[in-house]
């Protein structure tokens, strides 16, 4: 079986589909949230990691804080832990561009932290629906 | 019904978490490798002032070391060294990874008193039920960024504050392998005695180098003539000295003056470096 998708849909839990490279018979992993929790604490990630950590991403995804605890560098773009999930739920082989699109959109708004917010405006006014 | 092992299923594990666990502790090493010494400052027992000697501690080898000097503070629900350092503000996020706050005397300080709002202790994001279960894999993934994830650029010595307790340093050597060593802090009284006691043996047990003994609150100093009275009974720090066969590196008397580590037990310390 091979890794075909993950997804974490926002309630806790973890959910990942294996494909038979050999007859496509897909099989579902289902995780509730204590499990997902167990996995998420060590910072790695079902499926691999496709894109690159970010700095502080564990402590910046999972502490309960204060709002400006984490500011950006002068010149640099970071990704909030909600905009990064929902970025790993772009298909594979299309999530470095769209990374990029999105980076880029920021850079040149002078946008210091990228969100879902941030994410919806781009793809209103970049037309980048779907992504 | 037949079952298959994870070693009969055909296809590349993407997952490959062992992999991903070993850039981890590699990027860990990455960082540390531009710091000359990094020693753990820890003792079995709370309230002997060991966050107070960290902070002293540092801001005198700032003096004394131009290669620069930092403090991770691992007390992560408790922080207490970036304020003695006087360490404010936020951290700031760029492609090199998170900058440490510059405290007193340009010493460069990570810990969980940047994320915090006042007063607020450190909580985790859901679930919030069985949490005991998760907080320690997720303490120790925080440790672990304050220390692979900030950009400490070159520095003299790397000192971590460890919380109380025997363990953490144990912990420690599994992320840093290069740890320089460790020094334990101590009160004069017999109960901090056995309790540091444990602490030492869990570091020796697991091949850390033991720098030595600082017994703190070692009798109480006059502010006005500098006279020092009796204030705990006992005298820990020798015996644990003794029993470990390494050196007392100090006494340091209580004083309700400024944040120091006398000059003494700051030239012993780093005389024990390598």
């Amino acid at each position: 079986m091979e890794f075909a998708e993950r997804q974490e849909p926002g309630d806790g839990t973890f959910a990942a589909s294996f494909t038979c490279p050999a007859c496509r018979r897909r099989i579902a992993l289902l995780a509730n949230p204590m499990e997902t929790q167990m996995v998420r604490s060590l910072g790695v990630q079902i499926g691999g990691k496709t894109l690159d950590d970010e700095p502080m991403e564990l402590v910046r995804g999972a502490v309960v804080g204060r709002a400006d605890a984490f500011t950006s560098a002068p010149g640099h773009v970071r990704w909030s832990a909600e905009a990064a999930a929902r970025l790993e739920r772009v298909p594979s082989f299309v999530r470095g561009m769209v990374k990029k699109i999105y980076a880029d959109y920021a850079a040149e708004r002078a946008i210091a932290e990228i969100t879902p917010a941030v994410m919806d405006q781009a793809r209103t006014e970049l037309g980048l629906e779907g992504m | 019904m037949s079952f298959r092992t994870y070693f009969d299923v055909e296809g590349r594990d993407r997952s490959d978490l062992a992999a991903q666990v070993g850039a981890q502790r590699r990027r860990v090493a990455d960082r540390l490798k531009h710091v000359r010494h990094v020693v753990a400052v820890m003792s079995g027992k709370g309230g002997v002032g060991k966050s107070y000697l960290t902070a002293g501690l540092a801001l005198a080898a700032a003096q004394r070391l131009a290669g620069g000097v930092g403090v991770v503070d691992a007390d992560l629900r408790s922080p207490t060294v970036a304020r003695l350092l006087d360490a404010q503000g936020s951290l700031a996020v760029g492609p090199d990874g998170a900058h440490p706050v510059t405290g007193a005397g340009g010493v460069r300080v990570v810990s969980t008193e940047f994320l915090l709002d006042e007063a607020s202790p450190l909580r985790w994001k859901e679930p919030g039920h069985e949490r005991f279960v998760w907080r320690g894999a997720l303490e120790a993934g925080m440790l672990r960024e304050f220390l692979s994830d900030v950009s400490w650029g070159t520095l003299d010595l790397l000192l971590i504050d460890l919380p109380p307790g025997a363990d953490g340093v144990v912990d420690l050597v599994d992320l840093v392998p290069g740890l320089t060593g460790a020094l334990a802090v101590t009160i004069p009284t017999e109960e901090s005695g056995r309790s540091v006691r444990r602490a030492l043996h869990a570091a020796a047990g697991a091949g850390i180098r033991l720098l030595g003994v600082v017994e703190n609150f070692s009798g109480r100093r006059c502010d006005s003539c500098g006279a020092v009275g009796p204030l705990f009974p006992g005298d820990a720090g020798d015996g644990l000295a003794r029993e470990f066969g390494v050196p007392l590196l100090g006494r340091i008397p209580f004083s309700g003056s400024v944040l120091a580590c006398p000059d003494d037990v700051v030239e012993a310390v780093l005389a024990r470096l390598p």
